[in-house]
């Protein structure tokens, strides 16, 4: 069994090579080609799953060593797989939902005479990272980190010929960089700590080493999982990365890529669980990303970026949750399946009223879509359902579960972090409720734009609506199979290990707070926009609701503190440069000119002074050595 | 006889050479005047074998001669070329080699 793992990358690694180079005469057939072989990949993991259901808790983690990549005396770097129920889970999640985002993206991309290249980066996309949920080490992970980058920003920037979306995928490069070199500096500090990088070694030795080494390790860790899973703060690229096709934003940017740094934590457990410090800052990082994230969703009239926003948000429960340590993994995790479920499908219902309005983003120019596409509304509908947290969809369970774990985190921080989650929950209840009813009800507000071309809303073709459909069956019954009986517990428990926390209040009574902050923020949001008409263009808003507009100055921040800090430093820098570095070279070759232009007037042509200069060394020279010897 | 003023003597003649070496223009005076020093050593050198009681300096001063020979042949030659082409002896009017 162990032997088909690397078919599960090698299957869509072989797609993106046969697509990307396979040129102009795979145009035909080429999306079928990739949807395919991604589905090749799920089937494998289905297999492999059956496979794992049916051994023991304690074997079910398989090992399968490809070939020695680096053999140097004292360095192994192995290229190996691990396929335990951690990976297990993620491998049946990206293949999954990424052959169901391949089958709509064949109906999304239709009209673009490049579908064949964005299969094959597709493709490459799904190869990356399963390589990087696969990889037994932490350098073989890198190789997939640095993969789904790639793979985001060639996807991110798939409209080339539109400046915005090469600035996005420029944007989502560079500051995901600043938290690979994280990453990469993890890694060095892991291999002068413990001499290797493999999990297995790693993990165990963590109970040697000090606890110092380890924050420092696990910090650079967190510096990673914040670039790559868009937290404060290394948050600013996710907003603009909304800039590719929704297919893209769907599984990369909502439900896959943004969750390996949830992994990357949840993986090195056991280093953040003997760094309290470190844990520390990660439920920080959580909780400040859950509630920024919020807010901005709260002000968007676009409506990927709202959703966007709600992914950012969501993203922070899962990390507030791998920040609690054991009584947190497991739920983090689920919450991460359950959300990769939903938000992919609200993405994909965003696509599709997209796909029918002539790729209007702008929910002001929406309203009363429900009668003209009756499915996207139905499937969107559950979606957002499951994400407010309604009792019975998957949200629920999920989301219910981490805000309890937070409370159970104790003392003041425990109230402290419950009750970001609990804020952020009506929050959330609140932007999606306005995201549903600036969408779906209210009067049509779209006009003909200015070529006299008036949207003509329909629904999408079966190949776009069928992942919907797929995607809102997971949203809906996803959760309840795993919280019932405390399945999804029981299959990670080996892998992450599983505290219960006691949280102060019973879990009925953070249930039932969920459910009031809920309705609470579902109602506050029909008061204000079920109720009245929507302005086509916004009002002016309060000063928040500008700052939430400009993404809460993230990039306002970035701007004066990172771009003019480092165009000062480099300024002070090129004038150090200039004055110091140079004015030490230049005036040593001045010098030297100007001491050779005076001895060259010592060559004069006359034989008569050269002996004197000859006499007199000679005499210099006696009266030295009789000097010395006098001495 | 005291050996020892044989060694001023040298010293003297050295000094007379190097001055004429110095302060003289004529290229034969010059070279009279190398001659001179040279012959300085070979009397410091045979003194010293005098004094030491062994034949090594005079041995060097056999040497001295010769390469003081030869150095005539070649020295002389070049003066009397420079002569044929600037019709002067002069060593300062052969002062080309500079800057």
């Amino acid at each position: 069994m162990e032997n088909l793992i690397a078919l599960l990358v090698a299957a869509p690694l072989l797609g993106a090579v046969v697509l990307l180079c396979g040129g102009r005469r795979l145009d035909a057939v080429g999306h079928w080609i990739g949807t395919a072989l991604a589905a090749c990949s799920f089937v494998i993991g289905v297999v492999l799953f059956v496979d794992m259901l049916g051994k023991d808790a304690e074997h079910r983690a398989l090992m399968q060593h490809l070939f020695s990549w680096i053999p140097v005396e004292g360095f192994q770097a192995d290229v190996a797989f691990q396929l335990d129920q951690l990976s297990m889970t993620f491998v049946l999640l990206i293949s999954g939902v990424g052959s169901l985002i391949h089958v709509y993206s064949i109906g999304y991309m239709e009209h673009d005479e490049r579908r064949r290249r964005f299969f094959g980066y597709l493709n490459l996309f799904l190869a990356a990272m399963l390589m990087l949920v696969l990889a037994d080490n932490y350098l073989l992970l890198y190789v997939g980190w640095e993969g789904v980058g790639l793979a985001s920003y060639l996807l991110i920037g798939f409209w080339q010929h539109k400046p915005s979306a090469a600035t996005a995928a420029k944007k989502a490069f560079l500051v995901n960089r600043v938290g690979d070199m994280g990453l990469s500096i993890a890694i060095m500090l892991m291999f002068t700590t413990f001499g290797t990088f493999a999990f297995g070694p790693v993990l165990e030795a963590t109970g040697e080493t000090s606890e110092g080494k380890l924050t420092a390790i696990a910090l650079m860790l967190l510096l990673a999982a914040c670039g790559k899973s868009a937290q404060v703060p290394l948050q600013s690229w996710l907003g603009d990365a909304m800039e590719g096709p929704t297919p893209v934003s769907a599984l990369i940017h909502a439900a896959t890529m943004v969750t390996a740094g949830v992994y990357l934590i949840v993986r090195s457990g056991e280093i953040f669980n003997a760094a309290p410090d470190a844990q520390l800052v990660v439920t920080v990082v959580g909780a400040v990303t859950l509630l920024f994230g919020a807010i901005v969703g709260c002000a968007k009239d676009d409506i990927k970026k709202a959703l966007a926003g709600s992914t950012m948000s969501q993203i922070g429960y899962m990390i507030l949750a791998a920040g609690l340590g054991p009584i947190g993994y497991v739920f983090a995790i689920m919450h991460l399946v359950t959300h990769g479920f939903f938000k992919a499908g609200l993405f994909l219902g965003a696509g599709s009223v997209m796909h029918g309005m002539n790729d209007e983003v702008d929910m002001r120019k929406y309203g009363g879509l429900r009668t003209y596409m009756p499915v996207t509304f139905v499937t969107f509908g559950l979606g957002y359902l499951a994400i407010i947290g309604f009792p019975g969809l998957s949200g629920f369970f999920s989301k219910d579960k981490i805000i309890e774990a937070a409370f159970a985190k104790g003392g003041t921080e425990g109230w402290i972090l419950g009750g970001v989650a609990l804020l952020g929950a009506a929050i959330t209840a609140y932007y999606m409720t306005r995201v549903m009813l600036m969408t779906f009800f209210g009067e049509k507000r779209w006009q003909p734009d200015e070529n006299g071309n008036e949207p003509h809303p329909h629904e999408s073709p079966r190949s776009m609506t069928i992942p919907m459909i797929v995607l809102a069956f997971g949203s809906v019954f996803a959760g309840g199979i795993f919280a019932i009986g405390d399945r999804f517990l029981h299959w990670l428990e080996p892998v992450t290990e599983h505290a219960h926390g006691h949280p102060p209040v019973s879990a009925l009574t953070v249930t039932l707070a969920t459910m009031v902050v809920l309705v609470i923020g579902a109602g506050t949001a029909y008061v204000q926009y079920g109720r009245r008409p929507m302005p086509v263009v916004a009002p002016r808003g309060s000063l928040l609701t500008r700052a939430a507009r400009r993404d809460l100055l993230q990039d306002d921040f970035n701007h004066v503190v990172l771009v003019r800090g480092g165009e000062h430093l480099t300024r002070s820098l090129v004038y150090v440069d200039h004055t110091l570095v140079d004015g030490v070279v230049n005036g040593t070759a001045a010098s030297m000119g100007g001491l050779s232009g005076r001895l060259r007037k010592l060559q004069n042509g006359y034989a008569r002074s050269y002996a004197v200069s000859m006499f007199g060394g000679v005499a210099i020279l006696i009266a030295a050595t009789l000097l010395m010897r006098a001495v | 006889m005291n050996p020892v003023n044989y060694l001023y003597l040298a010293a003297l003649l050295f000094t007379i050479g190097a001055t004429g070496v110095l302060i003289r223009r004529n290229a034969i005076v010059v070279f009279m005047c190398v001659e001179l020093m040279l012959n300085a050593c070979n009397l410091a050198f045979v003194t010293f074998s005098r004094m030491h009681g062994n034949l090594d300096g005079q041995v060097i001063a056999f040497f001295t001669m010769v390469v003081a020979a030869a150095e005539v042949v070649v020295g002389l030659a070049i003066i009397v070329s420079l002569f044929r082409s600037r019709h002067s002896a002069s060593v300062d009017d052969a002062s080309l080699m500079k800057l």
